[in-house]
């Protein structure tokens, strides 16, 4: 199932970059300019604001398909596509650290998803945030992050990568504090940036050190780029400690900064909490996109992550892409069982799902990962907009125990999230889910090095099948256990959802084994049609079992939750048969508790005893320094008193007494003067006389 | 043209201390006008360094003290070319953020300009003796700046200053003696005694000496304790040079004098202590627990001020770290991050001293946390989130720029210095994002003190909003086009490194 690393031998030139990927920058700089220009509006102009994010992230989009049709029609005609371009940006002796973007299938596919999806989710928010005072600085935010989520995506230079994904994550942390007068919300934003910015250190370690290794930032430039075989086979060649490599090593160094990003083992915490922000916010940046760009880094930077495999075998880098991901999933849909907030549910559905993208990317390759990762983008987005449908509907009610029946008020909403859940659940052939999903379990199933992410990810399918079958029937069906009665969404909102859930469903079809498309887009080979695809060994009893875990998820969750109506202060089912299980998992596993037991203390505790140290030690020692000088003053102060005071009074005596024989010279009478005046001119004239004569 | 810095700025002092006491707002508007001049003809001598590609030039070269061959020697490469412009911004924004000194405030501008005057001298000598003569008169003032018109514990604070300065200067002072002994070249010129040829042995131990002197006034671990009780207790235009251009004062005599003069003082003891095998060695590891320990520190806080008094200590590592790498990008990236963290510890100073503390009258954290700042005080909050990014390395902002070279320069000499400045850069956001977090959105509820103070606080004014506009844009113009002074650094740090001097 490991693709080649063939991107490496495409010859390229710059002077042969085609319009679409001369022109690819202006599809990240559109929305930040029209950003920048929200920025300084005056609040008021919603309309102008709205119409200007639209407007950018549709030019955007256009620029996207162009871009996409480019690469598409060069892939038709059998010609490799990788055009980059680029610059350098700052010059240091011999060493430069060059910029540029790339046009290739990946960046391609990415561009059409992010720019499409963020479209869709624009025009929604602006139904969801109608009434919100600072409509204007929303859209300013969503806009910046739309051009710098696009930045990350065609960036062809690690730095301008972990530039533009700085910014995201910046924009990340304005709008999930975007209501930051609630403490939840600011406190939210903080541990979003702190957690993701100790995986960023790792990123820029990592990064600083193939700069170092191979004097290059750039992933593609005609064959002397850091991605291409001639630094790869330099990187291989470095031995890094521990059996690594020093390729394996900055892999794992970069993985650290996009599990970050990605919510993955031992860095999830944030995703959820991230929930606080504004629901469109979650849908496009914690669900769709942002989330997404570790994986997508991860896909970006695979030749380095497979450095040095042996045909069909695996790396150090990869193996742990592996372990970590599949944890992932299967950690994350557990909590999910036992949360009753509707986006927290959705929030470790999406860790959940991430940590697939991860295992896929690891044991499939990039297209394995990839397709997951479109596909998840789209009924994610759907199911997170749903959910806010819902919450706006349930007048700003969060908790899936105060809501039920809502299929009859919401009809609209309620045909469109449940396509969106068996889509997710990976319900047999119709759904796109089920196709992507599938290919990573392919993936597992035939993985060379163990057997144990195969029914990590099995187990997970069967989890995300009942948790989602969970809320659905305590959101949708029973009986309404709120306040107040619940109301349909206005069209602005339900229109993206009708849209994303018809590819919710249709995307499947570039991804079966009858004609898989997307993987040979991305891989670079024809794809043909054919049933022949199906008859891959260990496939169809795969579908089968895939398609019966399923149902069993789905046939679980009915059993227990299925058409009735507890109290919302009634235990859950599952509380009541295995309440310490049940407190576990509802406490995520205790996670946060353990961090704030552990790392951060530790860091509280050092920072005190570098305090103390300050105040006491080196405060200390210079008051130290200090009292030895004023003791030695004060000695010198003695000193001063009696021996040199001493021998200066002495002396002073001593003078005032030969002081007192010469003043018995001075008589005052003339006559003795008189006498001494001449014996001073006589002994004048003698030595006169005497020197003249010599 | 450019020496005409240094004699206008003396010159607006000299003009200060003769204004009667009684004329606050001409006080101002000199100042304002000498401090504007400065940074025009900082800008003019850097552009005009472009056509010749920042070649060093002399300006003026005058006998002074024949019998010992002291010259009045002033002159100009990149990296003084980038400095000099870094004192003009820096004096720009202090006056203007000084600009609600009622107290003696023609005294107060008289002793800033003269500190201004003599810190671009430094800038510009090229005379050990001149040198060493204008980093004394830059201490002088200083000590009177935080004397008269400092807060908390001032007198505690600006004596601390001076006596870690003198110590300093006395070790410099004796190691350039012993210098100019030894070389017998009877000359104080800068180049001249880097080309004297030193003896190694002589270098082994005269190397340390110097360093450390002015590394004292760059705040390297241990010896940077006055740095955050200075910074308190000065006034706020005095924190903003003290952190802005003081502290790059001594991190350039490190490089002009200490590394130019003596470089086989860096080279290996023949020997090696846990790893540690050269002199070079001990200054890197404590640049690099400077980097870590005062973010640590900074993480400890209950004074907004004393937060940013240590991300100084923390951030400067960063230069001292750069410079011991001994490789172009690592110490280009040095001279940058001295430039980034001039600008931006100027603004984060502004912002806490002036902005905030003037309209709140404390910097408590836990005070702060109980006045809702964000929404009373919105501008102040928005500049410090900028400010904060920009203060973590953040890309777009000078610093990371500045840092990225530091740490590819020292993954180079040795990668477990880079690694343990990564801790620091972690801390780093945490600090910064605490102190953010609690300053200016909090929630706690108002405290029944706070009731009877709950009075509005003063209006934004114009000259502290061109002064948050003037520093934000120099560091989001050379973070996002750093070429414009990296262009100007690099070629000095090449001959610096090539020639073991200049």
């Amino acid at each position: 199932m490991q693709e080649e690393v063939t991107a490496a031998f495409h010859p390229q030139n710059q002077c042969l970059v085609g319009f679409a990927a001369r022109s690819l920058w202006l599809i990240p700089a559109v929305p930040i300019v029209a950003s920048g220009v929200m920025a300084l509006l005056r609040q008021p102009r919603r309309a102008l604001a709205a119409g200007l994010a639209i407007g950018s992230l549709s030019v955007s989009l256009i620029f996207s398909l162009m871009a996409f049709a480019h690469v598409v029609a060069g892939w038709m005609n059998s010609v490799a596509m990788r055009e980059t371009v680029s610059f350098t940006w700052i010059q240091v002796g011999a060493a430069h650290v060059d910029l540029g973007w790339v046009l290739d299938p990946l960046s391609a596919v990415m561009l059409v998803m992010v720019s499409f999806v963020g479209l869709l989710i624009f025009i929604y928010s602006v139904g969801y945030m109608a009434h919100d005072e600072n409509f204007t600085r929303f859209f300013c935010f969503l806009s910046l992050f739309a051009g710098a989520m696009l930045g990350v995506v065609i960036s062809n230079s690690l730095l301008l990568l972990f530039m533009c994904w700085e910014l995201v994550g910046l924009t990340s942390y304005l709008l999930i504090g975007f209501w930051y007068h609630k403490p939840s919300a600011a406190a939210a934003a903080k541990k979003a940036f702190m957690t993701t910015r100790v995986g960023d250190v790792f990123f820029l370690l990592g990064m600083v050190w193939l700069f170092a290794q191979t004097g290059t930032l750039l992933f593609y430039n005609g064959g002397a780029g850091s991605m291409e075989p001639l630094k790869l086979g330099a990187l291989l060649a470095s031995p890094a400690g521990l059996g690594l490599s020093a390729a394996g090593a900055i892999g794992l160094l970069i993985f650290a900064g996009a599990a970050g990003k990605s919510g993955q083992l031992p860095l999830h915490v944030w995703l959820p909490d991230a929930m606080e922000g504004p629901t469109p916010v979650s849908a496009l940046i914690h669900a769709a996109t942002m989330v997404a760009a570790g994986v997508y880094l991860i896909a970006r930077v695979y030749p380095l992550m497979q450095a040095g495999a042996l045909a069909g075998g695996t790396t150090t880098a990869l193996t742990v892409v592996t372990w970590v991901g599949a944890s992932t999933a299967v950690f994350a849909a557990l909590i999910a069982v036992a949360q009753n907030d509707i986006k927290r549910i959705l929030a470790y559905s999406t860790v959940s799902q991430l940590g697939y993208m991860m295992a896929g990317l690891g044991m499939g390759g990039v297209a394995v990962g990839m397709f997951h990762l479109i596909t998840h983008a789209f009924f994610k987005a759907l199911l997170f907009m749903g959910a806010g449908s819902v919450i706006h509907g349930c007048h700003e009610e969060q908790d899936v125990r105060r809501m039920g029946g809502l299929r009859s008020a919401m009809p609209l909403t309620f045909l469109t999230y449940a396509l969106g859940m068996l889509a997710l659940c990976g319900f047999p052939l119709l759904f796109s889910g089920f196709w992507s999903k599938d290919g990573i379990l392919e993936a597992a199933q035939h993985w060379s090095v163990a057997k144990g992410p195969f029914y990590m990810l099995v187990f997970g399918a069967v989890l995300t099948a009942f948790y989602m079958t969970r809320q659905v029937a305590y959101v949708f069906f029973g009986e309404w256990r709120g306040h107040k009665t619940a109301h349909e969404s206005p069209a602005v909102m339900t229109m993206p959802l009708a849209i994303l859930a018809f590819f919710a469903m249709a995307l499947g079809v570039i991804g079966t084994p009858a004609w898989p498309w997307f993987r040979a887009f991305l891989t670079d080979r024809a794809a043909g049609f054919g049933m022949a695809g199906f008859g891959e060994p260990g496939l169809l009893p795969l579908m089968g079992t895939s398609t019966l875990v399923v149902f069993l998820g789905l046939g679980l969750g009915w059993w227990i939750y299925g058409g009735k109506s507890p109290a919302p202060e009634e235990p859950d089912a599952l509380e009541q048969a295995a309440p310490l299980a049940w407190g576990w998992l509802h406490n995520k596993l205790y996670v946060d508790e353990l961090y704030g037991a552990t790392v951060i203390a530790f860091y509280g505790w050092w920072a005190r005893v570098a305090d103390w140290l300050d105040r006491r030690v080196w405060g200390g020692v210079v008051a130290g320094v200090a009292w030895l000088f004023r003791g030695w003053a004060q000695l010198n102060r003695l000193i001063d008193i009696h021996w040199v005071d001493g021998g200066f009074d002495k002396g002073c005596e001593e003078l005032a007494s030969g002081g007192g024989l010469l003043a018995r010279v001075q008589t005052g009478r003339v006559q003795t003067y008189l006498r001494l005046l001449a014996l001073a001119v006589v002994v004048l004239a003698a030595i006169l006389i005497w020197s003249s004569r010599g | 043209m450019l020496a005409w810095t240094i004699y206008l700025s003396f010159a607006g002092a000299l003009a200060q201390a003769l204004l009667p006491k009684d004329k606050p707002s001409i006080s101002r508007w000199l100042a304002l006008a000498v401090a504007l001049a400065g940074l025009a003809l900082a800008v003019a001598g850097f552009a005009a360094g472009i056509p010749n590609h920042f070649a060093r030039v002399t300006i003026i070269d005058a006998p002074w003290v024949p019998s010992m061959g002291i010259h009045y020697l002033l002159a100009a490469d990149g990296i003084s070319l980038v400095l000099v412009l870094l004192t003009g911004l820096a004096a720009v924004a202090g006056v203007l953020f000084s600009w609600n000194i009622e107290l003696r405030t023609n005294e107060f501008f008289a002793f800033y300009l003269a500190l201004i005057g003599g810190v671009y001298g430094v800038f510009l000598s090229f005379d050990l003796f001149l040198l060493f003569v204008f980093y004394e008169i830059a201490i002088v003032p200083k000590y009177f700046l935080i004397a008269i018109w400092g807060s908390t514990r001032r007198e505690y604070g600006a004596m601390k200053l001076a006596l870690y300065s003198f110590v300093g200067s006395a070790m410099v002072l004796v190691g350039l003696l012993a210098a100019y002994a030894t070389s017998g070249s009877h000359s104080t010129g800068l180049v001249s005694l880097a080309h004297a040829g030193l003896p190694v042995s002589f270098q082994m131990w005269c190397f340390p000496l110097v360093f450390t002197g002015f590394a004292i006034l760059a705040g390297m671990w241990p010896f940077h304790t006055w740095a955050p009780t200075g910074h308190v207790a000065a006034p706020t235009a005095a924190s903003m040079l003290l952190a802005g251009v003081v502290m790059k004062l001594g991190a350039y005599g490190c490089l002009r004098v200490a590394i130019s003069l003596f470089p086989h003082g860096m080279d290996p003891w023949g020997f090696s202590l846990l790893g540690v095998g050269s002199w070079r060695d001990v200054f890197a590891v404590l640049a690099v627990i400077g980097i870590v320990y005062g973010a640590l520190v900074a993480l400890a806080q209950t004074d907004f001020k004393f937060v940013i008094g240590y991300s100084s200590v923390s951030h400067m590592g960063f230069v001292l770290l750069g410079l011991m790498t001994l490789n172009q990008i690592g110490m280009t990236g040095a001279v940058l991050q001295m430039f980034s963290h001039g600008v931006i510890a100027g603004l984060l100073f502004a912002i806490v001293g002036r902005i905030v503390y003037e309209r709140t009258h404390t910097r408590q954290l836990a005070e702060l946390e109980t006045m809702h700042l964000s929404k009373r005080l919105p501008f102040a909050a928005w500049a410090f989130v900028i400010a904060g990014m920009a203060s973590m390395g953040l890309p777009g902002f000078s610093g990371f720029v500045a840092e990225l070279q530091v740490l590819v320069g020292s993954w180079i000499a040795k990668p477990g210095w880079t690694i343990a400045a990564g801790v620091g850069i972690v801390v780093g956001v945490a600090y910064t994002w605490r102190a953010l977090q609690k300053a200016f959105f909090s929630d706690a509820p108002p405290s029944a003190h706070m009731h009877e103070h709950a009075h509005e606080l003063a209006a934004i004014t114009v000259p502290e909003i061109a002064g948050v506009m003037l520093l934000v844009a120099a560091t989001l113009i050379v973070g996002l086009y750093p070429r414009i002074l990296l262009e100007a650094i690099e070629p000095a740090v090449k001959t610096l490194l090539a020639g073991g001097g200049q």
